[in-house]
């Protein structure tokens, strides 16, 4: 197995323990924009897309690749945009 | 200009994860979003000035496109709505990793290596899965189609063959990846099965399959990543797949149910609104809204119990406007959220937070379980199961062990209910028909309103 790959596999599975901590954090307060935020950071899936896209090769590939850069700015844009309306809203008492 | 790339790419990681970790606390939650927001915008940037892209007209058009779209969308929808979207943004995460995963199949060198082509063909599967999944979890939270659990014959039996065929296609292809049917194959496969593994689960389940799809789409991310060799799609990925793991582990913890119950077991029945439920015919009184009030005359204490109902009834601002009469009486007034009220974690608290409710005087479950029976009045509106009795002793009940809110040890109950139908598990409430339970019938935000007009009047 090439040391690129086993880099890689090394990098996904510490990014697994370090998920794993970050979350066991969050009240239950704010599991919805949780989720709406880690959906939206799952759109990451947009930077393949660009790349995809970019690399001009055969006009399916080109076109399959630019159907998936707005699925996926779809899925960023709309998720932090939404995750941020939630957050928004929560405030404390106005006391002033 | 590869290294400046992948510093970068580290950068944005390191940034996703201090977003998600500010999304902690109420006070640095939308910092902790920002972060994430900065993290995505560096990440797209670098990539397209990496050099790598040679055209970029369509690139242009997309990133524009799917802008355009996600504003609209995210603009417009209801908070009501909001397990729904997350739920099709979820599934388009999916998609988009099918569809990069398959530009990739049509420009792979002509010497793959094996671990690409394994990633390639997982990416789909994986993507595909939360795709239609995600769909069939819109369609139902939506009400585009029932949310009782849909079962037939075999159908786990028929899944399982299915998840089998997949594996075996999958090896096929890595062994001749020239085999385009192959692919096509997993492709169509994945495809049922998000449909097949998401109809058994009833509606009011959705928040644990939202929760898990969410984690599928970053493992999805993750395969594509690995594809590519893409750092940041393989940490980024591994993030949210490990976050939504936890978070629906959380949920299945909460309802006291393990994830295979959840997923595989078919719980709940068609929730009947037209008013049927009782076999028996059990006495239960109607009060009015005069009677709440005068209880509230004589009240100290009260604590509120929103359910899915408040959504529905989008009764939450109406209710915020009765409690604050109520503390401007010098009553003391909290909402006791249980865990899994409402169709997404959190969810109840969000509504709250729309209609202005200070976030302080909501209660966790476990923080406000003992104080209820040092409370004088519990309003319970537009929840049903979280109440239920039935889940402490009836072992043959689908709510059997689910921590629920302690509600029956106040003095007073007060339940805002459209009728006495049973909520999502199909189970009675005896709460009903309890000497000290008052069910107000109707429409929460009428009934609320009715109740505000006679506290000023």
């Amino acid at each position: 197995m090439s040391d690129v790959i086993l880099m890689s596999i090394y990098i996904f599975v510490l990014a697994i323990f370090i998920g794993f901590e970050v979350i066991t954090k969050v009240p239950p307060l704010l599991h919805t924009p949780l989720m709406s935020g880690s959906n939206a950071i799952s759109g990451i899936t947009v930077v393949g897309a660009l790349l995809s896209t970019g690399a001009g090769h055969t006009t399916l590939a080109t076109a399959l690749g630019l159907f998936a850069i707005i699925f996926a700015t779809v899925n960023v844009v709309g998720g932090f945009m939404v995750t941020d309306r939630m957050l928004d809203m929560f405030k404390k008492e106005k006391n002033k | 200009m590869a290294t400046i790339t992948n510093l970068v790419y580290l950068l944005s990681a390191a940034l996703f994860y201090f977003g998600l970790k500010n999304l902690g606390s109420p006070k640095t939650a939308r910092h902790g979003n920002g972060l994430a927001m900065l993290a995505m915008l560096l990440a797209v940037i670098i990539t397209l000035l990496s050099r790598q892209i040679l055209d970029f007209t369509y690139i242009i058009v997309g990133l524009v496109v799917g802008s355009l779209i996600g504003i609209i969308v995210a603009k417009k929808v209801q908070m009501t709505a909001m397990p729904q979207m997350v739920a099709l943004f979820n599934g388009l995460g999916g998609a988009a990793s099918t569809l990069v995963a398959s530009s990739e199949y049509f420009q792979l060198s002509t010497q793959p290596e094996m671990n690409v082509l394994a990633t390639l063909a997982l990416s789909i599967f994986i993507g595909t899965i939360t795709f239609t999944g995600s769909l069939i979890a819109f369609a139902k939270l939506q009400g585009l189609m029932k949310g009782a659990p849909i079962t037939y014959g075999g159908q786990h039996i028929l899944n399982g063959i299915m998840v089998v065929g997949t594996i075996v296609l999958g090896t096929l292809f890595v062994m001749e990846p020239d085999n385009f049917n192959l692919l096509l194959g997993i492709l169509v496969l994945s495809a049922i099965l998000g449909v097949t593994s998401v109809i058994p689960i009833g509606g009011a389940d959705m928040p644990v399959v939202i929760s898990l799809l969410n984690s599928y789409s970053g493992l999805a991310a993750a395969a594509t990543g690995f594809v590519i060799s893409n750092n940041v799609l393989i940490i980024s990925g591994a993030l949210v797949g490990a976050s939504g793991l936890i978070l629906t582990n959380i949920m299945c913890v909460a309802m006291n149910r393990s994830l295979t119950n959840v997923l595989f077991a078919a719980v709940g029945t068609e929730s009947d609104d037209s008013g049927g439920g009782s076999t028996e015919k059990k006495q239960v009184t109607r009060y009015t809204a005069e009677d709440a009030v005068v209880i509230f005359d004589n009240a100290e204490s009260v604590i509120i119990v929103p359910g899915y109902g408040l959504a529905v009834a989008q009764a939450q601002h109406a209710l915020q406007e009765m409690a604050q009469i109520l503390m401007d009486r010098g009553m003391n007034v909290r909402y006791a959220i249980h865990p899994v009220a409402g169709r997404m974690p959190g969810h109840m608290n969000v509504l709250l937070a729309e209609a202005n409710v200070s976030y302080d005087l909501l209660e966790e479950m476990d923080a406000i379980n003992d104080d209820f029976k040092n409370t004088d009045v519990v309003l319970v509106i537009g929840a049903n199961d979280v109440t239920n009795p039935v889940a402490r002793y009836k072992k043959d009940s689908a709510l059997y062990g689910m921590p629920i809110l302690n509600v029956d040890e106040a003095r007073t109950v007060m339940i805002i209910k459209r009728s006495l139908s049973p909520g999502f598990a199909g189970e009675e409430n005896p709460l009903f028909y309890d000497e000290k339970t008052m069910m107000l019938f109707g429409d929460a935000k009428k009934m609320v309103t009715e109740i505000v007009q006679v506290l000023k009047g």
